[in-house]
């Protein structure tokens, strides 16, 4: 027993120990995308402050992230310090104790500065479980050039009717200019994302308030009749395949009229060093039907502690760091405002440097039009835009958007899609006890 | 060899022959060469073959963001270290097998290769499991292990089929003349296995090379092998075919020289005896 | 001739190897089979209690069950019969005389030292992509619409990058395979008057029986998990769910460690026909 407590002892005394001479080194997991690629440059600056922590990333495409970080948590395996876990993940986990709160953080951090749609997705009962990196909700961004030709001119709040003729006027196939690109791929975080923003619009929801099924209903038939209709007309070839960074390629190349999709591709379409139409993009808040709902949704990749990790402290000095106003200005310094991460600081949109920014405003409008907690016309249990914030649904989704991507395909017919959606749906709902 | 070869009939030979090799080449060809391109010229329309601005761009874009250099050490570490511990389990089992048949041998050895029939997605969460308890995560001796394990059915089998090609009558002279158990292996087994020894080794080298599913779901960043290198590159943003194929590139080109300067032995690697 | 000592040494020597895999082999699956009869949600609070069979009820009865064996039989099919009939053609070939042999056999080995992920992404981006990819080039250069690869023709297309893959192994064996045939026989037979094809059915391909047997084996063991090449291209859309994907979209995307588990043991079953299935037809000439 001495022995054991003596052994404890010596142990916490070489961790105290550790803390203040040795560097620690925490394990971060990333997504792959340009802003926390951009982050992994500025680490110089990090280090500067903090020479005691050393900081190891592991970057990975968001699927196998997901993969990565979800057997990790639900197992404690403790591969990871920081987790970079989104709007989806988050209020599970936190319901579960598997994240550490962070409703602790410093006065200089400012929490109360956190958009609140952002604070508010990212938090289970009050307490925040993450801190939101960058923000998103989804936009219409267009060719300003293609959109005069056609003699057309967008509205700021447009409608589908509306889109889906611009898209068939500014479709010129001999040229290889698709009217509009948006996401097929299957996947629930993809094309699966897409269509239940869309169908938003449509009056279509995911459950009724006794969680059953919706698929049966005229909406979805509406939303999936529309949208197919609407992409076979204006849309590139292969479609169904095509996610964010299929879509963000051909946009870049100059093959889209429109694109609808995540806010933050702004900078990335206007950056001239990638985009070849960059001078020539406008913006546009995502379209609706007249039925009071927009089809744009929010999603926040955040930074979030698992529980147990050794190296709390360490952890929580680099979240706040990453996602600190200092950080922002850090990057606004080194690779120019357009370039700051967007969508998680309301300071942000009130600094004149950046409203500069084209997409600034729009980008701004977009996630403040978007309430995860009433995003259905008719009422709906769940929590989420694009999503039902319940542990089945990615699982469920996942199949769904399959379904949908083989009608996107021209492998089965809208009905026939609907109708197993329906089955899947509803047998897994069952199996999980709701019903 | 007595068989008359026309000239037109050695040139149509090898037309065609060159013409397939080309063919199934052209794939990573093509990624080699997309590689030493400017992202634009990468979609090109029509494609552009050899007459581009060939750049190392995108060989330096990728090493800024990922240490290329450890995750290649880890992958040759991981991949050398899982052949050497498989080769000092299996090959006293392929001898003995080889050299003292019974009748189970050939029931032990199909035993064997079905061990690999197991599902790796459906054993993750076990494994994994397993791997927290052990402390084995995220560390290069816990997929050393994983992957030797993974790997042994082949390499006894592999091994077992080199020494049955040896003859027993040797073995057998050489116990007559008084040699003990250590000096028939030492001096008159080892010659003769070296070249089935170094085909095994070659081709475990590279099933543990290109072995993804593992390597990617046991590591975070200290283990982590080129395989995770890949999926970190995946699916960028925007146009990146160019840098996605300097990625590929630097993944397969070591295995890719290895195997290349090692040909002929690989090509008696691979045929598990099946020759004879 | 071997003596009771050197059996003993012989157990000796076989015990490490034997014991790794048996602990390799039941390890996992006891605890496979364990979880299986669980409800075992991570998300809900983890182990929720014995079910019995429910979770293997549930696995084979749900519409993605049969499909997906289909899936994965079709696949496995599919590569073989590629790559045995591309593999006897090709090894032939290779083994006439011609200027550059060498470099030939190593631009045809070449595609098996390259990463399944890496192959993947290569077919999926750089020659499958209906608008950017090197096959979309080619039709449209000749006219033709491009084809949309991984949606419109899902199966084929995957079919085509495994087969790819595969296409080295099964030239390597069967080609050094063909060089062990008696050339003097095949002459013998010429002279003979017996046509081309005819040579082929009787001698050479009765000769090569045996590496076929090898490369059907040691394929579908590895075929049978596909995983990879799915995961990168299609994400399971489009019919292309096999029985190891199944399992991993219960696990992972769900979260349902009893169903996924009770699918694993599915997969062992599986695995397990197929292997005897193999054995009856092919086992006799694997005099091993």
């Amino acid at each position: 027993m001495t022995m054991t407590i003596r052994a404890l002892m010596g142990a916490c005394a070489f961790g105290a120990f550790a803390a203040v001479a040795g560097a620690e080194t925490i394990t971060v997991a990333t997504v792959n995308n340009g802003d926390m690629i951009r982050m992994q440059g500025m680490m110089d600056a990090f280090n500067a402050k903090y020479p005691d922590i050393q900081v190891e990333w592991v970057t990975l495409e968001e699927n196998v992230l997901r993969q990565r970080v979800t057997t990790d948590i639900s197992t404690k395996g403790g591969a990871f310090d920081v987790m970079t876990i989104g709007m989806y993940e988050t209020p599970i986990w936190g319901a579960n104790g598997w994240l550490v709160p962070l409703n602790d953080l410093s006065a200089d951090y400012d929490a109360g500065d956190i958009l609140p749609a952002m604070a508010g997705g990212l938090s289970h009962d009050g307490t925040l479980y993450a801190a939101p990196f960058y923000g998103e909700s989804s936009m219409i961004m267009y060719r300003t050039d293609l959109m005069e030709k056609a003699g057309l001119e967008m509205p700021e709040a447009p409608t589908w009717t509306f889109i889906r003729e611009a898209a068939a006027a500014m479709t010129d196939r001999a040229n290889d200019i698709n009217g509009i690109c948006l996401r097929g791929k299957a996947g629930w975080g993809e094309g699966g994302a897409f269509i239940t923003a869309m169908s938003n619009s449509f009056g279509a929801r995911w459950f009724d308030m006794d969680w059953n099924a919706q698929f049966d209903t005229q909406p979805w038939k509406d939303t999936l009749e529309f949208f197919v209709g609407m992409m076979s007309e204006s849309g590139p070839a292969g479609y169904a395949t095509n996610g964010f960074n299929e879509n963000l390629s051909l946009f870049q190349q100059g093959k889209c009229g429109m694109w609808i999709d995540a806010t933050v591709a702004a900078s990335f379409v206007t950056n001239p060093n990638d985009s070849t139409v960059a001078d020539k993009v406008g913006f546009a808040l995502a379209p609706d039907n007249g039925l009071g709902k927009r089809s744009n949704w929010l999603w926040a990749w955040a930074l979030a502690i698992p529980a147990g990790t050794q190296k709390e402290a360490a952890a929580k000095t680099f979240i706040e760091w990453a996602t600190s106003k200092e950080y922002i200005e850090l990057v606004a310094e080194k690779e120019g405002w357009a370039n700051v991460p967007p969508g998680a600081r309301t300071s942000l949109y009130e600094n004149p440097n950046y409203m500069e920014v084209p997409f600034a405003k729009m980008t701004l409008d977009s996630i403040l039009s978007a309430d995860p907690n009433n995003s259905t016309v008719e009422p709906s249990p769940y929590v989420g835009v694009q999503f039902a914030a319940i542990p089945e649904f990615a699982g469920i989704a996942s199949e769904v958007s399959q379904e949908f991507s083989a009608v996107y395909a021209g492998q089965q017919t809208v009905d026939e899609a609907l109708a197993k959606a329906q089955a899947i749906t509803n047998d897994a709902m069952e199996a999980a006890g709701y019903r | 060899m007595a068989r008359a070869t026309t000239p037109r009939r050695k040139s149509i030979n090898t037309a065609l022959a060159w013409a397939v090799g080309l063919l199934i080449f052209f794939p990573i060809l093509w990624t080699i060469l997309t590689s030493f391109k400017i992202e634009a010229q990468a979609i090109n329309d029509p494609p552009l073959f050899l007459f581009f601005d060939w750049t190392l761009e995108n060989y330096a874009v990728v090493q800024e963001r990922s240490d290329y250099m450890r995750y290649l050490w880890n992958s040759i570490i991981i991949a050398g270290g899982s052949t050497l511990l498989g080769l000092i389990v299996a090959v006293p089992a392929a001898w003995s097998m080889a050299f003292v048949p019974s009748k189970r041998t050939k029931d032990i050895l199909m035993w064997m290769l079905s061990t690999k029939m197991l599902p790796a997605v459906g054993v993750l969460y076990p494994i994994y499991l397993l791997f927290i308890k052990l402390g084995l995560l995220d560390s290069r001796i816990g997929l050393v292990i994983v992957l030797m394990l993974i790997n042994l059915p082949i390499i006894v089998w592999m091994l077992y089929t080199y020494f049955r090609e040896i003859p027993g009558e040797i073995l057998e002279a050489a116990r007559m003349d008084g040699a003990t158990l250590k000096e028939e292996i030492l001096y008159v087994l080892t010659p003769m296995a070296v070249p089935g020894i170094a085909s095994t080794v070659l081709l475990n080298i590279i099933l543990a090379w290109n072995e993804a599913f593992w390597t990617l779901n046991l590591t975070a960043a200290k283990a982590a092998p080129l395989t995770a290198f890949i999926a970190s590159y995946s699916s960028p943003e925007g146009l990146f075919y160019a840098k996605l194929s300097a990625a590929s590139t630097m993944a397969i080109a070591p295995i890719l020289i290895l195997g290349w300067f090692s040909q002929k032995q690989l090509v008696r690697g691979l045929t598990f005896g099946a020759v004879k | 001739m071997a003596t009771q000592q050197s059996r003993s040494a012989a157990r000796l020597m076989m015990a490490p190897a034997v014991i790794l895999l048996l602990g390799w082999m039941l390890v996992p699956l006891i605890m496979t089979l364990y979880f299986s009869f669980k409800k075992y949600l991570p998300l809900r609070g983890g182990d929720l209690g014995w079910v019995g069979f429910d979770n293997y009820v549930s696995f084979v009865t749900s519409s993605s069950f049969w499909p997906s064996i289909q899936t994965t039989l079709i696949i496995v099919g599919g590569v073989l019969v590629i790559t045995l009939v591309l593999g006897v053609l090709l090894a032939i070939l290779l083994d006439q005389p011609m200027w550059g042999q060498g470099i030939v056999r190593i631009l045809v080995i070449a595609p098996f030292f390259v990463m399944p992920t890496v192959s993947a992404l290569v077919w999926k981006n750089m020659f499958m992509d209906p608008i950017n990819g090197i096959l979309a080039h080619l039709w449209r250069f000749f006219g033709a619409q491009p084809v949309e690869w991984l949606s419109q023709a899902s199966m084929p297309s995957l079919i085509i990058i495994i087969s790819w893959q595969w296409l080295p192994f099964a030239t390597l064996i069967l080609l050094t395979a063909i060089q062990s045939l008696d050339s003097e026989q095949l002459e013998a037979a010429e002279m003979d008057g017996a046509p081309v094809l005819k040579r082929f059915w009787f001698i050479t391909l009765p000769h090569l029986s045996r590496a076929i047997t090898i490369v059907i084996l040691i394929q579908t063991i590895f075929l049978l998990g596909i995983f990879a090449e799915i995961f990168v291209t299609t994400g399971g859309a489009f019919g292309t769910r096999t029985l190891s994907y199944l399992i991993f979209q219960r696990v992972l995307e769900s979260q349902n460690i009893g169903l996924g588990s009770a699918g694993g043991v599915y997969a062992i079953i599986l695995a397990n026909i197929v292997a005897i299935f193999l054995m009856r037809i092919v086992g006799k000439n694997l005099d091993a």
